[in-house]
């Protein structure tokens, strides 16, 4: 099966330990989905609503391109493919405050 | 005194405390501010309201900062003019234009927003505000931090109209012309949020930042005379104004300041960019997001940040939606100017043009108040019409000269 790199949105790295790439292998986006589950446990309850489709506010990239104009969870992935996981409105950084209120990283 | 109680996810209800927080960590939700409506209640009558200044200020218990405000003090409070001429036009009894084009500083409705943002921003210590805009936030944001002396990132798409890069460019902001549509510029600003500690006011900030439009829902229920029409159509870029006029008439209602809101919304879009419109009349689950192709470049949003929430609004109300065509754009641009006087940029021209068609076919009934949302100002999309206006009669300085040639 094809290798393929993901993008990890920092909120969902601590199930990544950390990680903001990781490589995996799948056929196509589902596929994906569930081959980061076997790896990385309770990585898909947060990729997927409770009917496991996608999150709606939830973008997945295939080589810059968004999945809706492809095949949606359908479309087929290639070795070397990258997949982006990006919250829709989000960069999807951590926050962290200190005590003035101004935001760090 | 601060009426906010902390942040929620709109999606999954999770709280979160208020902060420069956007987004939900477990379901990328977007946060909404949560307020304390039974102390706002106690707090806020009609006439307080009626004493204050005219600037959406006067709303302040319902907006989200915790101190006094300390931008956009002159924006807001535009006025809402009975359309005799163009009611006859369509055919209706009751119209009003809400007219933002007339906002100050930047002539838009994103003179509101960008207030609250800023004033925010401030209270969270940001030295350096930042956007992604179709044109009218890049030139209010570019403004309102000039005021503010407030370091500025602008980012737009290249091909804006010459009007919104000028109308940014001489605040001396950092304009950023992205090669791409707004789209793109939005996910990159994403990246670039993540990365520098800025105010992205519709980003990080867009909790705060979208609560601003609420005040163009409050005036036009005041400007009636504390009333909530029974018809409003509404431009939709990325949703969130829709939305908000929304929530605006159902906070009225649940602080007592009017007695019902049983007001109908709908949704106007261009043909080129309607992912709004089709999920509402395809009645669809997913909003799929598109690639823009029209010249209401400021509604030019494919993938709406809050499409499903402007889906939500034009159900729960028992409005509808429709879009129209470049063409019928620019006609509607020309009746508002020639009925009214009022010279509305694109997105002006797409909610009446979508108010024209959904009178027409029967959608809006005539005989009820209905109000157009009119939120920009045509000065700033020249582009868009100046082929379709005519030209002067050029003459020679004399009588002669003018009396032959009118004769023609």
């Amino acid at each position: 099966m094809a290798m393929i790199k993901v993008r990890i949105p920092t909120p969902l790295q601590k199930l990544t330990k950390d990680k903001d790439v990781v490589e995996c292998s799948a056929g196509n986006v589902k596929d994906l989905v569930d081959n980061l589950e076997k790896t990385y446990p309770g990585l898909k309850d947060r990729l997927c609503d409770e009917n496991g489709k996608i999150r709606r506010f939830l973008n997945i990239y295939v080589n810059d391109e968004d999945i809706r104009f492809l095949k949606m969870d359908q479309t087929p992935l290639k070795n070397g493919d990258e997949v982006s996981i990006i919250p829709a409105i989000a960069g999807g950084q951590k926050h962290k405050t200190h005590p003035g209120g101004v935001l760090i990283r | 005194m601060s009426f906010v109680k902390g942040l929620k996810c709109r999606e999954c209800g999770r709280p979160y405390p208020k902060e420069a927080l956007y987004v939900c960590e477990y379901c990328f939700g977007s946060l909404e501010v949560v307020y304390n409506y039974e102390k706002i209640k106690e707090a806020l009558t009609r006439s307080q309201i009626e004493s204050r200044p005219k600037n959406l200020w006067r709303y302040r218990e319902l907006l989200p900062i915790d101190g006094k405000p300390t931008d956009g003090l002159t924006s807001g409070f535009t006025p809402l003019i009975e359309a005799k001429n163009l009611s006859k036009a369509l055919g209706v009894k009751e119209l009003y234009i809400k007219d933002d084009s007339t906002n100050h500083p930047t002539l838009s409705f994103k003179d509101r927003v960008v207030a609250v943002a800023l004033s925010k921003a401030k209270e969270f210590g940001f030295d350096t505000v930042a956007c992604a805009s179709t044109g009218n936030l890049a030139n209010s944001v570019a403004s309102q931090a000039a005021a503010a002396r407030l370091k500025s990132y602008i980012f737009i798409p290249a091909d804006l109209e010459m009007g919104k890069v000028v109308g940014t460019l001489i605040y001396k902001p950092n304009l950023v012309a992205v090669e791409g549509n707004y789209d793109e510029v939005n996910k990159l600003c994403s990246e670039v949020a993540t990365k520098y500690r800025w105010a992205f006011v519709n980003i990080n900030i867009r909790p705060y930042y979208a609560e601003g439009s609420k005040t163009y829902g409050y005036e036009i229920v005041e400007q009636l005379g504390w009333k909530a029409p029974k018809h409003i159509i509404v431009p939709c870029a990325g949703g969130s104004l829709i939305t908000k006029i929304w929530k605006a008439i159902n906070e009225f209602k649940k602080i007592g300041l009017i007695d019902h809101g049983h007001t109908k919304i709908y949704a106007a879009q261009a043909d080129g960019c309607a992912p709004i419109v089709k999920a509402i009349k395809e009645n669809s689950d997913i909003i799929k997001p598109v690639k823009p192709h029209t010249i209401a470049k400021s509604l030019a949003i494919g993938n709406p940040a809050d499409g499903y929430y402007a889906v939500g609004t034009v159900k729960e109300s028992g409005g509808s939606a429709d879009s129209v065509t470049d063409d019928e754009i620019v006609e509607a641009i020309k009746l508002l100017a020639e009925t009214e006087g009022i010279f509305t940029e694109t997105a002006g021209g797409v909610t009446l043009g979508v108010a024209k068609k959904l009178i027409e076919k029967g959608k809006i009934p005539k005989d009820e108040s209905i109000v157009i949302s009119i939120t920009g100002n045509g000065l700033k999309t020249q582009e868009a019409v100046i082929d379709r206006i005519g030209k002067g009669i050029k003459i020679k300085p004399t009588l002669k000269d003018f009396e032959e040639k009118m004769r023609r």
